[in-house]
């Protein structure tokens, strides 16, 4: 079963390039979407063993993110159609095909128990995405592309070197290299205190700036700026999940070998404050409402890198917040991309009452709004809230402080955008566009946005069971 | 064999020095090419022989020597340039920094805790040398393709270094790594058109429309 969830997508990618027709072909998505979903499902409920000599198993922490992933991806997917008939003046193949060729890999990285096998996954979702950043064609969204690709794939090229220098600690300790993950937790204890330590940190370094941790962000700016709405909401909320797994597992091995998780759990540390700090500087007067959910996107990977950092309660809320956070940035990006089709323009200069122009993509992106910022009863507050008071339980004074006061910051900051767009009348001169609100661009994300209610009022007893065993994977005590 | 083995790592650290002097862009490919060939050379001579030894062999050599080579050739001819223009640090400078970065390397690899049979080999040095003029290419020069040349002598630093380790990198894991290299080049030549075609030039200090005000 798992590796249909690997292999069905392939298979779809392959019938979205044989399909000639260009209003036929997105229907594929929904389709693979839902089978994916489904075998998501059963494949939650009923785990295989692992298989493939221990390269393939389905843990609990991959679980939470096949999860997201798995939900944003089937929404995303029945968006699709509607916006891309929008679209049709432009062939969508190269599209739908990125779209399903990153579903795969991101299948991949949720089930690989191999740091090898872990990281060319996350390699081809990064080149999967590339082509979708272009989609609109014009400089800025080839400017975009550029900086994506080369500034991830050097960060990459790094994690592997990382990849090689946690093998050759290995090597050193005991004559035989490997990078399966169950073993080399098991002799963790006795590797090489020295790569191994060289290797955190260029493993933090790579993976960190695919996930877009400041100082490594720069491209993601650009790159969610420019990419449509649609591909916008599976880089925040499918990549930086991907790539956030990556750190999980470097942290598991440098939990299971006592020493070096001190130095990882700062550096994690170090980098969600700056991260929050960036987004927090940056986020105010920004008059491009794509590049502010960049932004905001910044703010939430140092949000969950603190979690990571604090160990203990907020590890529980990070995993948490790993959900949230995609889901709600699901929401934002696709109503960004209603709003964005509608007044085809996406500065507040031109985007304004957009409460009144378009009610429901308006109303969602407010909610999501609301929701991302961390106001109850939505569940971002729920996974920020365990955080931060896990932060001052344990101790951790100034990191809580701190994190409490860039929450503030941004909170006013991204306020002074989304509150001029939405409320208002519209400016009365913009030109008209042929997009109205219509079931299939507003009800995936309306379904989207019920599920973070939900999951803010009465998370289900599964998610939190899932959670806890994904915590105690991470040196949780239950 | 290991003799054999440095003399080659040697002639790898001299063609980084040979691209970071250069300005002609289809002299730094073939260049590349040729330290992808050496590449895949080296793997041979410091293990025993063995069929997965084969398949990395003839895997390196294909697309590190043929293919990429041949798709960044490519792209240069569909984009019509020849050459670096003015570098954001001149072509002396950067040759200067590169034999300092490769003398530091030795220094550096001195002092790591290294398996004893790997103490006496050039990989450790070639591998960070490489490396950093993979770094000072990606960060000195302004046309795309010089940085996608920049990339590749980076990966081929980190290739170096993971030959010491050929046992832990099971057959799949290289080659799913060498195929998403060449398809991530792949799509930087596709990018690299698109680029020319939108700006008329290669020029990456172009790139500035996004950026805050």
């Amino acid at each position: 079963m798992i590796f249909a969830l690997i292999l069905l997508p392939l298979v779809g990618a392959l019938v979205a390039w044989i399909v000639p027709d260009n209003r036929l072909r997105p229907l594929i998505l929904p389709v693979m979407g839902s089978i994916h979903l489904v075998l998501t499902a059963l494949l939650l409920g009923n785990t295989p063993a692992p298989s493939a000599g221990g390269w393939i198993w389905l843990d609990p922490l991959g679980k939470v993110v096949l999860l997201c992933i798995s939900l944003l991806f089937a929404v995303c997917a029945f968006y699709a159609v509607g916006y891309l008939s929008y679209r049709q003046e432009r062939s969508n193949r190269i599209l739908c095909m990125g779209l399903l060729v990153c579903l795969a890999a991101m299948g991949l990285v949720t089930v690989s128990q191999h740091l090898g096998l872990l990281w060319v996954a996350l390699e081809t979702t990064t080149v999967s995405m590339a082509p979708l950043i272009y989609f609109n064609r014009n400089a800025r969204s080839i400017e975009a592309t550029w900086k994506y690709l080369l500034i991830c794939s050097v960060g990459i090229g790094l994690a592997l070197l990382g990849l090689l220098f946690l093998a050759y600690s290995t090597y050193v300790a005991q004559h035989d290299a490997t990078l399966l993950l169950g073993p080399l937790m098991a002799s963790a204890r006795g590797l090489n205190p020295g790569w191994l330590h060289a290797a955190a940190i260029f493993l933090l370094v790579g993976y960190g700036s695919k996930m877009g941790l400041a100082p490594l962000h720069t491209w993601k700016p650009d790159a969610y700026g420019e990419a449509p709405g649609l591909v916008g909401a599976l880089l925040a909320g499918g990549l930086v999940n991907c790539a956030f797994l990556s750190i999980l597992r470097v942290y598991q091995i440098c939990l299971a070998s006592g020493i070096e998780i001190q130095f990882f759990q700062k550096s994690l540390l170090g980098m969600g404050l700056i991260s929050m700090a960036f987004a927090a500087v940056f986020m105010a007067r920004q008059a491009d409402f794509k590049r502010m959910l960049a932004y905001s996107s910044i703010e939430h990977v140092g949000i969950l890198a603190i979690g990571l950092g604090l160990g203990g309660g907020a590890i529980y809320g990070a995993l948490f917040h790993l959900l949230n956070n995609g889901l709600t940035k699901g929401v934002l990006f696709l109503s960004s991309g209603n709003i964005h089709r509608s007044y085809s323009n996406k500065t507040t200069d031109v985007v304004k009452g957009a409460l009144t122009r378009l009610p429901w993509s308006g109303g969602l992106f407010l909610a999501g709004f609301i929701a991302i910022t961390g106001s109850p009863p939505f569940s971002p507050f729920i996974s920020e809230y365990t955080i931060v008071s896990s932060a001052f339980i344990e101790g951790h004074h100034l990191v809580g402080g701190l994190f409490l006061l860039f929450l503030v910051i941004v909170f006013i900051g991204m306020a002074l955008t989304v509150l001029p767009m939405v409320m208002g009348a519209p400016p009365s001169d913009i030109e008209p566009t042929d997009y109205r609100d219509r079931l299939l661009t507003v009800g995936p994300p309306l379904l989207m946005m019920t599920v973070i209610l939900m999951l803010g009022i009465w998370p289900p007893a599964f998610l939190v069971t899932l959670l806890r065993d994904g915590a105690s994977m991470l040196g949780v005590q239950p | 064999m290991s003799a054999f083995a440095d003399q080659l790592l040697v002639l790898v650290m001299l063609i980084n020095l040979v691209m970071l002097g250069s300005s002609r862009l289809i002299f730094s490919i073939r260049a590349v090419a040729a330290q992808g060939v050496i590449l895949g050379i080296l793997p041979g001579l410091i293990h025993p022989f063995s069929g997965h030894l084969a398949a990395i062999t003839a895997g390196i050599i294909l697309a590190k020597g043929i293919l990429i080579p041949y798709l960044i050739s490519d792209a240069v001819r569909k984009a019509q340039i020849r050459r670096e223009f003015e570098p954001f640090l001149g072509y002396v400078p950067t040759l200067l920094l590169g034999a300092v970065f490769t003398a530091l390397s030795f220094a550096f690899a001195e002092k790591l805790p290294l398996a004893p049979e790997h103490k006496d080999l050039l990989f450790v040095p070639a591998a960070i040398a490489t490396l950093l003029t993979g770094f000072l290419l990606l960060t000195t020069r302004r046309k795309a393709i010089s940085q996608v040349i920049g990339y590749l002598v980076m990966e081929n630093g980190i290739f170096i270094f993971g030959m010491l380790l050929t046992e832990a990198m099971p057959v799949m894991v290289e080659a799913g790594a060498l195929l998403d290299l060449l398809v991530g080049i792949f799509v930087m030549g596709i990018v690299i058109n698109h680029i020319s075609r939108e700006f008329s030039s290669l020029d990456t200090s172009r790139l500035r429309t996004l950026k805050e005000e």
